[in-house]
């Protein structure tokens, strides 16, 4: 009977022996409680069942993961001082691989945040969601408001180019309108009175330890007190009809959460990919030119504060801001009626509205000054240009110590050495500085002998190029052997 | 079944739109088939997602470094009197990240048994520590686990898996070029590091 025996040998080794059953029993348990805390999660009741209108909150927070994977990556590469940060951003953008796009997808990321915490913020508001035992729920929500605009501010200068050091020059110095203690914040924030290295440590540890620790913080509590009180659901309705048309939360509404996610995430994918962020110059504190603009959603606020001057300017960029928010935050003490239909709250509605109207609008009239005026459009079109100069140069490293290279170059290649004595005697360190890394007044010489061939740089030291000679640059004049001990040195270089 | 259970069944029969047993068994079914095609979808979108992350995170490691080029170490003529092993320090230029350093890195110039020019490599085969010459004991001597070799670095004894490594050498207008290059630790035969 060998087929009989086999099957039952196939039977014994189905069942587990006593020893493992421990272990497996265990592994059940927990999995028993996996399933009931999924149960949890996806069995929530919404009154009145699934919706697209649903989808903002969770959309939120698929977001709010991306900025936080996307940014633990950028660290991986971003150094937070005046001295690096450029070059190390510049790295990502330019030579590190899928740089660009993770940083595209983490600058484009915070835009996509406002849009869609607009668009639930809206929905809230339609739905008149924050009434009832949902005040706490909008309080968090308001404070998550905030807190999110303040990592936009503090991340947009974190690149440490034009863009991003006049922006927040300008969006600092704004503090020195609160009375008495502006300029003492201001200099707080800065880590002194003017923008520096210390600023951009300050900003940095704000943008990835403490406001994301708040925002944690608030996460946690919006999405408990949502739970707590349960989904508002629509508008109108029998309560029967209602509790009738109830579904879980599980499949529905999470397949719309779901298609949503995907379309978040085919949008920045999209954007990154073929209008990937771009970099503009490092900051140069000393450009009386450059016009700074802030991020797009801070431009109807920019625009704002042009019409307030000298005295009134404190009830313009201050009183009116605070009522406006304070009126915004307070609204589920205002508003108490328990009616939650839109039509039937015309006041608050119409507020709302206006309020969203008047900020298009000043967004609208800001962009068609900056097309117009005389005095700003041309300089904004070469900022662009300079940007987009900046982003077709190859990524250049940073030369560490280059007085180092200067003082190697002499001391290993005897004729280069000599090359060194002619250029401290010709008064060359004059315009190119001592250690040949350039001054305002002439570029950096390191690298030229990767640059131009010994004939090239013969040719261009005795006949300068036009562009050369309008910088300062004057023919040198110098015996062959001079010559050719300089070139051996500018050769050297690299 | 135990008293959960009854508690997740009663609540779905609560909240789903079916009455009997027959068209809840349905329901069940018809769910955990779409939460296998939510759980692959979202596992297959994240695994898409994760791939430039891990591109952006092995870019240090798939990229060269150093760019190997041939150095000046002294003129052949002062190097001719050499009788021991003498430290000569090349300055390498190096690509560290965003940066570009010199770096200083310490070879031997020797003789061999010809008494033709040679250079050694400082960097011990075995762990990577810096390898000093013995005047008194005329060999080398690697300090942190007592590797030892001979004036033309051959091993001698200790726990290092090969001899000391031997550089490229060439002379070239009376000078003697090195071309500096890092080896691979703990194995049996050179291998050069790109």
């Amino acid at each position: 009977m060998a087929e009989n025996s086999y099957v039952f040998g196939r039977e014994r080794r189905l069942a587990p022996p006593p020893s493992e059953q421990g272990t497996l029993h265990r592994w059940i348990d927990r999995r028993k409680q996996l399933d009931s805390f999924l149960r949890a999660v996806l069995d929530e009741a919404i009154p009145g069942g699934a919706s697209l209108a649903y989808v903002f909150g969770s959309g939120l927070l698929y977001l709010l993961l991306s900025q936080v994977i996307t940014g633990m990556f950028l660290v991986l590469y971003y150094v937070p001082s005046a001295d690096h940060a450029h070059t190390t951003v510049a790295y990502i953008t330019k030579e590190v691989t899928s740089g660009s796009f993770i940083r595209s997808i983490h600058a484009y990321g915070s835009s996509a945040i406002v849009i869609v915490l607009l668009l639930h913020v809206t929905q809230t508001f339609l739905f008149g969601s924050y009434k009832g035992r949902r005040k706490l729920l909008w309080l968090a929500g308001c404070a998550l408001f905030a807190l999110m605009l303040g990592m936009s501010f503090t991340g947009y200068l974190l690149p440490w180019d034009q863009k991003a050091y006049f922006a927040t020059t300008v969006g600092t110095n704004i503090l020195t309108y609160i009375p008495f203690v502006g300029n003492s914040l201001k200099s707080l924030l800065r880590g002194g009175t003017e923008m520096g290295t210390l600023t951009l440590s300050r900003f940095f540890v704000l943008h990835v330890l403490l406001i994301p620790a708040f925002i944690f913080a608030f996460v946690a509590m919006h999405v408990f007190m949502f739970r707590k009180a349960g989904p508002a659901g629509p508008v109108q309705g029998e309560p029967e009809a209602l509790k009738q048309s109830t579904e879980p939360f599980y499949p529905k509404q999470v397949l719309y959460d779901f298609v949503f996610a995907v379309l978040i995430i085919a949008g920045l994918g999209l954007l990154a990919h073929y209008a990937p962020v771009e970099l503009g110059p490092k900051a140069n504190p000393a450009d009386t030119q450059y016009v700074p603009r802030p991020e797009w959603y801070y431009i109807p606020v920019f625009q704002w504060l042009k019409y307030w001057e000298s005295g009134l300017a404190v009830l313009g960029i201050l009183v009116i801001p605070a009522f406006v928010a304070l009126l915004f935050v307070a609204l589920p003490f205002l508003d108490r009626r328990p009616e939650r239909r839109p039509w039937k709250r015309p006041v608050s509605v119409s507020i709302y509205g206006f309020v969203f109207i008047a900020l298009g609008a000043l967004g609208a009239i800001s962009h068609r000054h900056d097309l117009r005026d005389s005095s700003i459009a041309p300089q904004l079109r070469k900022q662009r240009a300079d940007v987009e100069t900046f982003m077709k140069k190859p990524f250049e490293p940073e030369l560490a110590g280059p007085s180092l290279i200067a003082a190697t170059v002499a001391l290993t290649n005897p004729v280069a050495g000599k090359g060194k004595k002619v250029y401290d005697q010709q008064g060359c360190a004059e315009c190119h500085g001592e250690d040949l890394t350039g001054t305002s007044a002439a570029p950096t010489l390191i690298g030229v002998g990767d640059k131009r061939d010994s004939a090239k740089l013969e040719s261009i030291l005795k006949q300068p190029t036009d562009a050369m000679t309008d910088g300062g640059m004057t023919p040198v004049e110098l015996n062959e052997e001079d010559l050719k001990n300089l070139i051996a040195f500018l050769k050297a270089l690299k | 079944m135990n008293h959960r259970e009854e508690m997740y069944i009663g609540k779905t029969a609560d909240i789903s739109y079916q009455g009997c047993d027959g068209d809840r068994i349905t329901t069940s079914s018809r769910r955990s088939f779409l939460g296998l095609l939510l759980g692959a979808g979202a596992a297959g979108l994240g695994a898409l997602l994760s791939v430039p992350l891990f591109r952006f995170l092995l870019h240090p490691l798939l990229t060269a470094t150093s760019s190997s080029s041939w150095k000046e170490v002294g003129s052949v003529e002062d190097l001719a009197s050499v009788t021991s092993p003498v430290k000569k320090l090349v300055k390498i230029e190096q690509r560290d990240g965003w940066r570009k350093i010199v770096s200083e890195k310490a070879l031997y110039v020797c003789k061999d048994a010809t008494g033709r020019l040679c250079a050694f490599s400082s960097v011990c085969p075995h762990l990577g520590c810096s390898i000093a010459w013995h005047d008194e004991k005329s060999n080398f001597l690697c300090p942190c686990h007592n590797g030892q070799f001979t004036a033309d670095g051959k091993l001698l004894g200790g726990p290092p898996p090969r001899g000391m490594d031997q550089l490229e050498i060439k002379i070239e207008d009376g000078q003697l070029m090195v071309h500096y290059q890092n080896f691979r630790q703990l194995v049996r035969d050179k291998e050069v590091i790109v």
